[in-house]
């Protein structure tokens, strides 16, 4: 009795929970995201849901019709046939049928994801334990991107801080990457010591980083924003602590700020030339920021 | 030495005898009874510590931040659970039943094997001693996922020789447990049991131990690469070397997909074995089903890669191991199909094991409709790496391994003890189970596609409300399970006695319903005849 009565509290503190959950479609659904890859993604991920929906309303029909029905207790007397080659040449073809018609859409957009041809921009990222580097491998730019200080803060074990009072918690950085809008951005991946993915779930890709080789993959995000996921391959004790942030500017804002850092770099690199002996290429990005800032 | 000396000593072995007294009778046994009951009260042990394990994940994730535990030790929860629950609760589980039941459903008289199969079960033991030590090492116990993927897993402190030598151990045993079960299949089979009139559940263990004894090797040789590229300074996974670390992953994973299939097909046998003898009926299609699990265990060794989608192999790659996967459906759905048309005309009734089987048939479905979905790679590259990948392998391993084998034990309790177990409690667990076990995995299909990566300890607010409730779920699934061990004591102390048949109608359904209940140490000493 007692046992009935704590799943009773436990179902009624779930569906409490559950309601307000439901409300936002975006947090029990893939996103549909920002750039063609993702929207084709997603259209494949609903189609091939909806297909597993019908064939489990089916299915399970079935099951539950059998149970409903064919009851001891209602005085079912069991039949004695085993087998029925008809029905099992057909629902061995059936299925088969119906995963030709998902495997052909799934290639085509297979093909696309790995057409890496006709990019406007190339970005190399690195992985770290636990962060990201970011070089624009033409422009002479390069940084690392860090969790930022306030999300860092919250994380320590009983910091006292709530996690819900800090904006974008654990999903911001310190330097975002930041990347141009409407224009095919060819991003090579790969990884310093351990094996980390880079992943931005608007962007609808994920691709390992890996010491020893760089992946590749692309992506043209078609509105300005910011765009953030995760470290998604386990890497070691802050795995949980590496986000991922991408900022979009229009083609123009983007200039700007690639002009910035340029300049930013070049105005650094005077005075840390002079006293090169003593100061560490981590402190020269430290100074880049700081240029930045000011 | 005189001539009765000699009888009497033969008599001594071969007469009707019962164990030895006190520890040497578990020591020393070489029965298949003691054995089998010996693997699964292991397993038992295991399934509730692994299950410990699972909950101070689901407690520090219970709500955002960091409250319980460190992040490192966080990471090595997730490892040793998933190492305990695969090596030592599940496997081992279904290698107890194998023990007890295929003598008795197959008409033998012990294990081809009785020694080795004595050996087998201490050197799990020995295995899992090694692999709980390993928590307690300098560095702490292993943290880099239970597929040990390099270069990560050689940042182990001196954890990563201890788990690696368990992993020795516990396959070792699993080949000689599986050259037990192929050796004794083939040959004490009773007089007239063609391979073709064999019970579902042995037919399963017999592919099911082909596949181990050709993985288990490949795993122990991936692992002792890494042992060698930690201390001896070989690169075979170490770029800087000209190694390579995916290779790692393609070795790992030509054992690890098959070592799902091992984990699942005993668990095909058991439903294929209880939905018959509550329905009534005789299993629908039963020809179907072999060749279907000789299917399923075929493509298991040709799909692998669809687990590392992400790492960037070339288009054809990614084509092939697509379509190898999606292949896998057919005869899934084959088993799934023949099932629900077993129940189909049938005389059901609704006793605790095959509520459990039930449970699967649903559950283990959904479970499958997820992994037909991970099977297509350009979404792959969403899910993968996700809670959704969480939800869908603990949705074909918690309501699908662990309850097969949950129904199993309850089928065949009755005829372990002589009791039946207390239906009413019994009938508790399963629906306490089977509620808890979806209020605690399959909001994590949603914590996935929204994009909340597997493997972190803490995580950002947007997916604080199905934690909490997934989190809520483990713990009601987690108690559920104490009530389960309570009714396992309580049958083997006593109860209402049960005839030889237990089950009404069962005789028809397989040879162990014509031995007394419990079964005597001994049985079969005379081979029985089968038309
Ligand atoms: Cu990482």
């Amino acid at each position: 009795m007692k046992m009935v009565k704590r799943a009773f509290v436990a179902g009624m503190a779930l569906f409490g929970l559950a309601s307000p959950a439901m409300a936002a479609w975006s947090d029990v659904n893939l996103r549909v995201g920002v750039t063609e890859l993702s929207r084709e993604i997603y259209g494949l991920h609903m189609l091939i849901l909806w297909i597993c929906v019908a064939i489990a309303v089916a299915v399970f029909g079935v099951m539950i019709y059998s149970i409903a029905t064919f009851r001891k207790s209602k005085g079912a007397v069991p039949a004695t046939f085993d087998h029925n080659t008809k029905a099992e040449v057909i629902w061995t073809v059936i299925p088969v049928l119906i995963l030709v018609g998902m495997a052909i859409p799934a290639a085509r957009t297979l093909v696309k994801i790995d057409d890496m041809r006709g990019s406007e921009l190339t970005v190399k990222v690195t992985g770290y334990q636990w962060k990201w580097q970011y070089e624009y491998v033409d422009h002479g730019v390069s940084f690392f991107s860090t969790l930022a200080r306030t999300s860092d803060e919250a994380r320590q074990l009983d910091s006292g801080i709530r996690p819900e009072s800090v904006e974008n918690y654990l999903l911001e950085v310190d330097n975002p990457l930041v990347v141009p809008q409407g224009k095919k951005v060819r991003v090579l991946i790969t990884a310093n010591d351990v094996i980390h993915a880079w992943w931005v779930p608007d962007f609808g890709m994920k691709k390992d980083a890996i010491p020893g080789y760089i992946n590749e993959m692309w992506f043209r995000a078609d509105e300005p924003g910011i765009y953030r996921g995760q470290c998604a391959e386990l890497c070691g004790r802050d795995h949980g602590f590496m986000p991922v942030v991408v900022e979009v500017k229009s083609q123009a804002d983007f200039d700007a700020w690639l002009a910035a850092q340029q300049a930013a770099r070049q105005a650094a690199a005077a005075p840390a030339a002079q006293t090169a002996a003593v100061v560490s290429p981590v402190d020269q990005v430290a100074a880049v920021r700081v240029a930045v800032a000011e | 030495m005189s001539a009765t000396q000699t009888h009497g000593h033969a008599a001594d072995h071969h007469d009707d005898h019962g164990p030895a007294k006190g520890i040497t009778r578990w020591l020393t046994t070489t029965n298949h009874k003691d054995i089998g009951t010996m693997y699964l009260v292991f397993s038992l042990v295991m399934f509730l510590i692994g299950g410990a394990m699972a909950l101070v994940i689901r407690a520090e994730l219970f709500v955002p931040g960091m409250q319980l535990v460190d992040p490192g030790f966080f990471n090595t929860m997730t490892t040793v659970h998933a190492l305990i629950m695969v090596f030592g609760a599940v496997m081992p589980a279904t290698v107890g039943l194998a023990n007890w039941m295929i003598p008795l459903q197959i008409g033998a008289p012990d294990m081809a094997l009785p020694r080795m199969n004595n050996f087998s079960f201490w050197l799990l033991v020995a295995a899992f001693s090694l692999l709980i030590l390993s928590l307690f090492m300098p560095g702490g116990g292993p943290a880099s996922g239970w597929t040990l993927y390099p270069p990560l897993v050689l940042q182990t402190g001196d954890a990563l020789p201890l788990a690696i030598f368990a992993i020795h151990l516990a396959g070792a045993s699993s080949i000689m447990g599986a050259i037990n079960i192929i050796v004794t299949i083939m040959n004490l089979r009773a007089p007239g049991m063609t391979l073709l009139k064999m019970p579902l559940f042995p037919w399963t263990w017999l592919i099911t131990a082909y596949l181990l004894i050709a993985v288990m090797p490949v795993f122990a040789g991936a692992v002792t690469m890494l042992l060698t590229d930690h201390f001896f300074g070989t690169t075979f996974f170490a770029a800087a070397g000209g190694g390579d670390p995916v290779l790692y992953q393609h070795i790992f994973w030509f054992f690890g997909h098959p070592e799902v299939y091992i984990m699942i097909l005993p668990a095909f046998g058991i439903v294929s074995e209880i939905i018959p003898t509550f329905s009534r009926k005789p299993l629908f299609g039963y020809d179907a089903m072999v060749y279907a699990t000789a299917s399923i265990a075929f493509l298991s060794f040709i799909v692998w890669a669809h687990h590392m989608f992400t790492v960037g192999m070339p288009l054809a790659g990614e084509m092939f191991f697509m379509l190898s996967t999606m292949l896998i459906a057919v005869p899934t759905g084959v088993k799934v199909f023949n099932w629900t048309a077993t129940m189909w005309k049938g005389s059901l009734s609704f006793e605790t094991p095959m509520l459990f089987a039930l449970a699967f048939l649903f559950l283990f479905t959904i479970g499958g409709f997820s992994g037909l979905m991970m099977a297509i790679a350009p979404v792959d590259f969403q899910y993968h790496d996700t809670y959704f990948i969480v939800a869908h392998f603990h949705y074909v391993l918690v309501p699908g391994a662990v309850f097969a084998i949950m129904a199993a034990v309850y089928y065949w309790m009755p005829k372990w003890t002589g009791h039946m177990y207390d239906t009413k409690l019994a009938n508790i667990h399963f629906w306490m189970s089977a509620i808890f076990v979806n209020v605690l995995f399959f909001p994590q299909h949603f914590l996935g596609l929204a994009g909340m990566p597997r493997r972190i300890p803490d995580y950002s607010t947007q997916f604080a409300d199905w934690n909490m409730v997934s989190s809520i779920g483990a713990f009601g699934f987690g108690l559920s399970q104490l009530l389960f061990v309570y009714i396992i004591w309580k049958c083997a102390k006593g109860g209402q006695k049960v005839s030889a048949e237990v089950w009404d109608g069962a005789r028809v359904h397989g040879l162990e319903w014509t031995v007394p209940s419990p079964a005597p140490y001994h049985t079969f000493d005379e081979a029985p005849v089968v038309k």
